[in-house]
């Protein structure tokens, strides 16, 4: 990637960071700190590595993009505004009565290929569909975006077990490893170490990368592309809240809509008073 | 009359094969029962679509699902109570939900699965899946009633839930007679009550009417393969000029056919009813002509359920 590539994804981020804290601060409700933990690698995925085109959502030679982590709805739909598939105004509509935008996605957004919500099922919709590309002999590639606590669910493990069985290499799964979950330390809920290991085991190719640095999750989604047989999963390390300090790591940020004020200051530290990024403007 | 007796799950091995033969799109998951839901000829004859995912139901259905959005028919073969049940939520949130194009196919429905018991016994799969948005709810009679709910079902855009059994039944439909989704229709006239069935006790039913006639009772037989959409037309028609009714089904009469039935009953027409099905409790092992017997299902127990909402009419 070049550097003014990269300069171009960092802004995205940036953007994308500061369109998370406007809408949950507009809608009252939401979950911020998976949202902030997962911008950099939907950051790469949408504009680096998927094969799109927002202004034909029902494209048939597009990738498909399965939100397994249906609760992030900030990161995704600001994600989806970024690339054009909604307006910036729709964004603030956000958990509103007739929105588009449903507190978890569904099918009614341009762009969202499956209503999700309802942890641990999104890997398998992956799954069949990477099966069926296959049987048509098509090139799609079909990405799913997890939470680390999600795969606690049993039905995740089927899944995994499936697209290992399947050798389902035109699948890529991405773990938005942060290591927080609402009762608190993932390790201390329900522990998943040794977490590669264990997708070794079923059979998947495992890269594990640090999820807030784009180059290393652009290289990843090329390396997954590449690999043949097996199915990929990137394990990106994450911090749960990043980039608004007193979000950061803090469990309590999960399913949290920050105030007027708490939005504010959240703004103020990301920078986006001088740079013009808010959609409405300050709160 | 002799009647030819076939189990309805053949009808829908047999569908199965007669659909993937037209229609490339058409693919069948199994869960580890594929000989015993009937959908092996299919497996044999296309090994290219039939997808085996283990004993997984919750994937099963999930992949059914994106199977579904790359374009393709899939049906899901597996036991009606594991189905409804270990993969409930897969059907509410991601099927139904998000509209996919799934067939849900939920073999040994019922009591008469006989001797495994209990746990393997489907009775409260129709009120699960009639309760959900979107979905559309079969409970074919016998083996033709099964082929063409199933062929219907590929055709249709949208999750369906067809429910057959694994024992045989009297075949009491014709090859070329019509199938219509959402349409009951009337097997024999009567006046003074209609027994509505739902599923493979029919024999049972047109037992009963023999054993009313002789009585000196005139019952109306309507079969009802659909749940959901129910048919209103048939149900208030039957309410307005019988003016008592019967339901039978192979099922717990909460939440069921009967209730649905019950919601039409009560809005359009209030008549007295009674209902024929499992009252509440959990199945047993037995043959299924002794389970028939212990659960209250016999042609007996359906013109007793007749004779007692008459003295209710009155």
């Amino acid at each position: 990637m070049d550097s003014s590539k990269l300069k171009e994804l960092e802004a995205l981020a940036h953007r994308i960071r500061c369109h998370i804290i406007e809408l949950l601060v507009e809608a009252k409700s939401g979950h911020p700190g998976g949202s902030l933990s997962g911008v950099e690698y939907g950051v790469a995925l949408y504009f680096h590595a998927l094969r799109h085109d927002p202004h034909r959502p029902h494209w048939e030679g597009r990738d498909r993009v399965i939100w397994s982590r249906g609760h992030v709805g900030p990161v995704i739909f600001s994600l989806l505004a970024e690339s054009g598939y909604i307006t910036m105004e729709e964004l603030l509509t956000f958990r509103k009565l007739g929105s588009r935008l449903q507190g978890h996605p569904t099918t009614k957004c341009p762009g969202i290929e499956v209503g999700t919500g309802s942890l641990g099922q999104g890997l398998s919709v992956a799954a069949g569909l990477a099966i069926g590309f296959r049987m048509d002999g098509k090139g799609n590639r079909v990405y799913c975006l997890m939470g680390d606590g999600e795969t606690q669910e049993g039905a995740v493990w089927e899944a995994i077990m499936c697209a290992g069985h399947y050798r389902l290499d035109n699948l890529c799964a991405i773990v938005d490893y942060n290591n927080l979950q609402i009762d608190g330390w993932v390790e201390e809920v329900m522990g998943l170490a040794p977490y590669a290991d264990k997708w070794k085991a079923f059979r998947w190719n495992v890269l594990e990368v640090d999820g807030h640095d784009l180059e290393q999750l652009a290289r990843a989604y090329e390396t997954a592309a590449q690999v043949k047989g097996r199915p990929t999963v990137i394990l990106a390390q994450t911090i749960k809240g990043k980039g608004v300090s007193f979000m950061e790591n803090v469990a309590g940020w999960h399913g949290r809509a920050p105030n007027a004020e708490e939005g504010r200051q959240a703004l103020v530290e990301l920078g986006c008073e001088t740079e013009g990024c808010l959609i409405r403007g300050m709160p | 009359m002799t009647m030819d007796v076939r189990a309805t799950r053949d009808g829908y091995g047999d569908a199965l094969v007669e659909l993937g033969e037209k229609d490339e799109r058409i693919v069948v998951l199994g869960a580890d029962l594929t000989s015993s839901t009937r959908a092996s000829s299919f497996a044999a004859k296309f090994p290219e679509r039939f997808v085996e995912v283990g004993i997984a139901e919750q994937n099963a259905m999930n992949v059914a699902a994106g199977l579904s959005m790359a374009g393709k028919i899939p049906f899901v073969s597996t036991y009606a109570v594991f189905v409804t049940g270990r993969a409930l939520d897969q059907i509410r949130t991601t099927v139904c939900y998000s509209n996919l194009n799934v067939k849900i196919a939920g073999a040994h429905g019922g009591i008469s699965v006989g001797a495994d018991g209990a746990t393997h016994q489907a009775l409260e799969d129709v009120a699960i899946t009639r309760s959900l948005p979107n979905m559309t709810v079969i409970v074919p009679c016998d083996y033709y009633e099964t082929k063409k709910a199933i062929v219907w079902s590929a055709g249709h855009v949208g999750p369906c839930y067809v429910r057959f059994g694994r024992e045989p039944v009297p075949v009491v439909t014709q090859p070329d007679s019509p199938f219509t989704c959402g349409k009951g229709y009337v097997i024999r006239e009567g006046t003074d009550l209609t027994i509505l069935n739902n599923g493979p006790l029919l024999k049972q039913c047109l037992d009963a009417l023999d054993l009313l006639a002789s009585a000196g009772i005139s019952a109306r037989l309507v079969n009802l393969h659909t749940v959901k959409p129910i048919d209103r037309e048939i149900i208030t028609r039957a309410a307005k000029e019988t003016g008592a009714i019967v339901t039978v089904e192979e099922h717990q009469v909460q939440g069921g056919f009967g209730s649905a039935v019950a919601e039409v009953v009560v809005q359009a027409a209030p008549v007295p009813m009674r209902f024929i099905g499992i009252q509440d409790r959990f199945g047993e092992s037995g043959t299924p002509e002794e389970l028939f017997a212990a659960f209250g299902l016999t042609a007996e127990d359906i013109a007793e359920a007749a004779e007692d909402v008459l003295r209710a009419k009155d």
